[in-house]
């Protein structure tokens, strides 16, 4: 094990610092903005609405259509292409998927509920970010949910299980492994698992553990922001 | 044994337990799982009795029978027009049921209504899959002509209505304008151009404000204020 301490000197438990508000964009439906570090996504909800195209409504219950995209700007010097390619279209999926057990819209047959998530900065974890910022907005919209779902990765670092990997120990010269996880807070189901790289079934376990202390940090953070955008109207008086 | 786990007025977010036990019911907005009741939607919680509801502070608007709504008409079709209701479903109004008079059967409905206007309708029919009928045939139901249409969210509604139409009354009496609140949170505001700009920001203002008590007193604070 030569990884002993965590670059940016976290502890293995700990993560980024994080800031989160709901209500950020007035037009939409619902709106939430959720930052990691220098991860920062912003989501969108849009919606009930009529589905275009007709073909993809469902008569029995309304769907939930995700879109993530990276800003142009958003990563490390190179500039990300915008628009749908293959990853996006990849997150956006998982993303709903990880949102799809708790949100109802039996009320809403034959109409789609539309998510726009931007990143307009990325340092890892940004499917996490976005689902998180989803679940805050859609939460923000007034959408049926039996459940908050919140986001983050854990992973292991040359040995060392830890949470909320940021760019720099993903890409550590030795054997890496990043898992995003999207925990129910109510019955800690896992709406969201995906890895990177390798990890032996041991730390497997250890980091899912993890990830329960993890989203429930996430969980208290997302709790606290939508409480805040009533309370904050009550001081302004 | 049972237990309330929130007080009332609490803001509380979809997942929130509200209360453990066999011994409280769960009302609109929220669900029962094993012995404890949880919220369904951000808003405030409402207990009357062993009744838990949840009023929500945002969300759609779901359409229902017997509710005055402010619709724009879309397209005109053989026997009716179809009307966008600020929802996700649009409204069929059929021409028996649009106006008293009797219509000549190759007449042009758009001389009744064309596309592009909007009207006060009133909703007569809602299927499960929110199908809509409405009616124009009575008092207060008509065109709309003159005046501007803004939109708030429809959950706040009552509030700009207010207790027996207290609040509404209010903001009529202080700007000389002719309001019409439709469920759909679509308002049609007609007066003069002062008037009308101030009670569009009355109705802003109780929007942004919906959540609050005392809401009555602070609206006739801020348009004594501004005349």
């Amino acid at each position: 094990m030569t990884y002993t301490k965590r670059v940016d000197g976290r502890k293995i438990e700990e993560l980024r610092p994080m800031e989160a508000k709901a209500g950020v964009v007035k037009n939409a439906n619902g709106s939430a903005s959720f930052k990691i570090g220098k991860t920062w996504a912003i989501a969108g909800v849009y919606g009930p609405r009529e589905v275009v195209p007709r073909f993809m409504a469902n008569p029995r219950h309304g769907i939930l259509r995700c879109h993530y995209t990276m800003m142009p700007f958003s990563g490390s010097g190179e500039r990300i292409k915008p628009g749908r390619s293959r990853r996006a279209q990849e997150i956006s999926m998982v993303m709903e998927q990880a949102l799809a057990p708790v949100i109802d819209l039996s009320a809403f047959p034959n109409s789609v509920v539309d998510i726009y998530v931007e990143l307009p900065q990325t340092d890892a974890g940004t499917r996490c970010a976005a689902i998180s910022a989803a679940c805050m907005a859609l939460a923000d919209a007034g959408i049926p949910m039996k459940d908050m779902v919140s986001s983050v990765a854990v992973g292991q670092v040359d040995g060392m299980v830890v949470a909320d990997l940021n760019y720099n120990e993903e890409s550590y010269p030795a054997i890496v492994s990043d898992i995003p996880v999207a925990m129910l807070h109510n019955s800690k189901e896992i709406s969201l698992l995906q890895m990177d790289g390798e990890i032996s079934k041991e730390d497997l376990l250890k980091a899912l553990e993890l990830a329960k202390v993890a989203t429930e940090k996430v969980y208290q953070l997302q709790v606290k922001a939508l409480k805040e955008k009533y309370a904050l109207n009550n001081e302004e008086n | 044994m049972s237990e309330l786990l929130v007080q009332e007025r609490n803001v509380v977010v979809p997942g929130e337990a509200l209360a453990q036990g066999m011994d409280f019911l769960p009302g609109d907005n929220t669900y029962r799982e094993k012995d404890q009741i949880y919220s369904k939607v951000l808003g405030l919680v409402s207990v009357s009795g062993r009744v838990i509801k949840i009023t929500p502070l945002s969300g759609p608007y779901l359409p229902k029978t017997e509710d005055k709504i402010i619709a724009r008409v879309i397209d005109i079709t053989i026997s009716g027009w179809r009307f966008e209701t600020a929802t996700a479903y649009s409204a069929m109004l059929n021409v028996r049921d649009a106006t008293t008079r009797f219509v000549k059967k190759e007449e042009d409905l758009s001389q009744i209504l064309s596309i592009g206007d909007y009207a006060v309708v009133k909703i007569v029919n809602v299927t499960s899959q929110n199908l809509i009928d409405l009616t124009m045939k009575e008092p207060g139901l008509r065109r709309i002509s003159g005046g501007r249409i803004i939109s708030i969210n429809s959950q706040k509604v009552p509030r700009v209505i207010g207790r027996q139409g207290s609040m509404i009354t209010l903001i009529k009496d202080k700007t000389g304008c002719d309001i019409t609140v439709g469920q759909n949170g679509l308002i049609w505001i007609k007066g003069t151009s002062e008037g009308e700009l101030k009670a569009e920001k009355a109705i802003k203002l109780i929007e942004a404000k919906a959540h609050l008590e005392g809401l009555t007193e602070k609206m006739e604070r801020f348009l004594g204020e501004s005349a």
